[in-house]
């Protein structure tokens, strides 16, 4: 390894990679916030729409999708994004799909007298959302969130063939210009896991702290090796079962 | 928009071609996957301790890190250590060892949702660790969890383009020839995308009604 790949490409790499997640993460959390509570809505037209969009998104192949955006729109509609553009639509409008089922799972699972209870109160049916049903349905939310979060991260690495330069981007280069494949590849690959790792613990942050905000216990951390236990528990794994992870997993 | 057919009609049997490798790529990497996983759930189990955790910390290593790094991992390092072997056997290894990490725990859900008195009862009748796993356990835990299997084999269709990169010719890698060949980039990739809608979306809702049909 030398000194000059670090310096110019692998630490920006990281930085890019970072902000690639962010990004796709934030879209991605409200296309699943719309679609997620658009699919509760009475009217049929808006669930058949926000359905449909659910399952083409879930249907395609990021990486094809990602292409699709690179070369095919450009020609098409004349219209074309910077390349870290289209990576973040590309990861937000598909992964916000995966979401979208996490946000209509955890709203359904919410306790019918609770909405009732909203009703008798007299409550409009956006204060309902609002102040009674999403404070209870988002806690049960994070746990399969961090899940897809993960996916987000390992999906990030797609946006080095439309030759955006994160981290994957950078090993490329770095094993073009120096041909150590081993030490390269395995350095990336810590790395990744590094930043899985550290948005584990954030996301095991955050629940704690929304749990606590109304009144339930706190993660119960799973039995199991340390490292099981600090990552993807069983539990989780558990609980996203019944709910379509990235790739269309479950 | 520029549609043109003449090109969408040229390109059908192209699609076709690839859409052969990428159900390939699927198929070898979903029985990977699932024989793999089942040795990572068996060994999840394992009474002793240096078993457990290696195979608990590998496992989920592969599963925090990105597929597409692994993939050039062993793509570029695999020759290094005299291991040769095609694109496309890479990627399956590739597809089949990434995959296996998440079978591995849909089958430990399904092991763990064994009744403890069905091992209570193999230990009975002593019948040998390994019968308790092939004639009680594992014949009960399987039914459990083929859908689940079943959406993972779907999502390692919609990741095996991925396979384009190191060169395998799929779908993806006919559509990227087409365009750097002819410059017709719309048709191709727009019905790329639209191929693996049509097949996963099926697949999918097989999937779904497998869980009802089985349920849990």
């Amino acid at each position: 390894m030398t000194a000059g790949l670090w310096e110019n490409w692998l630490l920006p790499g990281i930085w890019i990679t970072i902000q690639l997640t962010l990004y796709s993460a934030i879209f991605a959390a409200v296309v699943a916030f719309g679609i997620g509570i658009a699919r509760t809505s009475p009217l049929w037209i808006v669930r058949f729409l926000t359905g449909f969009y659910v399952e083409v998104f879930r249907g395609t192949s990021a990486l094809v999708l990602m292409f699709w955006l690179f070369f095919v729109m450009p020609l098409a509609f004349q219209f074309q994004l910077v390349p870290m553009w289209a990576a973040v639509l590309a990861l937000g409008l598909t992964y916000g799909a995966y979401g979208s089922e996490i946000v209509r799972g955890a709203i359904a699972a919410v306790a019918p007298a609770q909405r009732e209870a909203a009703i008798a109160l007299s409550f409009t049916p956006a204060q309902r959302m609002r102040r009674v049903i999403l404070p209870q349905a988002i806690p049960e939310m994070i746990p399969p969130f961090n899940n897809l979060l993960i996916e987000l991260l390992k999906a990030t690495a797609l946006v080095s063939a439309v030759s955006v330069a994160d981290i994957t981007f950078a090993a490329q280069l770095s094993r073009l210009a120096t041909g150590d494949s081993l030490e390269i590849y395995a350095i990336i690959l810590v790395l990744y896991f590094v930043l899985a790792f550290v948005l584990t613990r954030l996301m095991r942050l955050l629940e704690r702290r929304a749990k606590a905000g109304i009144g339930q216990a706190p993660v119960k951390s799973g039995k199991g090796p340390l490292i099981t236990r600090k990552l993807s528990s069983r539990q989780e794994a558990e609980q996203s079962s019944n709910i379509i992870t990235a790739g269309g997993a479950q | 928009m520029s549609w043109n057919w003449d090109v969408a009609k040229d390109f059908l049997p192209e699609l076709g071609n690839g859409l052969l490798i990428t159900l390939e790529a699927t198929a070898l990497g979903s029985v990977l996957a699932f024989a793999l996983g089942l040795v990572w759930a068996m060994a999840f189990r394992s009474p002793t301790r240096f078993v457990r955790w290696p195979v608990a910390a590998v496992v989920e290593f592969i599963r925090n890190t990105p597929l597409l790094v692994q993939l050039f991992f062993f793509y570029y390092v695999l020759p290094t250590w005299d291991i040769k072997f095609s694109a496309l056997t890479t990627g399956v290894i590739a597809l089949g060892l990434h995959y296996s990490t998440y079978t591995a725990e849909v089958y430990r859900a399904g092991i763990d949702g064994v009744p403890k008195g069905q091992w209570e009862a193999a230990t009975a009748l002593s019948l040998s660790r390994g019968r308790t796993w092939t004639a009680v356990i594992l014949p009960q835990a399987i039914r459990r969890v083929v859908p689940a299997l079943g959406n993972y084999v779907i999502a390692m269709l919609k990741d095996s383009p991925m396979l384009a990169l190191i060169g395998v010719v799929d779908m993806l890698q006919k559509a990227r020839a087409e365009g750097a060949s002819s410059f017709q980039y719309i048709e191709p990739y727009t019905m790329v995308g639209i191929a693996f809608i049509l097949i996963a979306y099926p697949a999918s809702l097989l999937m779904r009604a497998l869980e009802r049909r089985l349920g849990h």
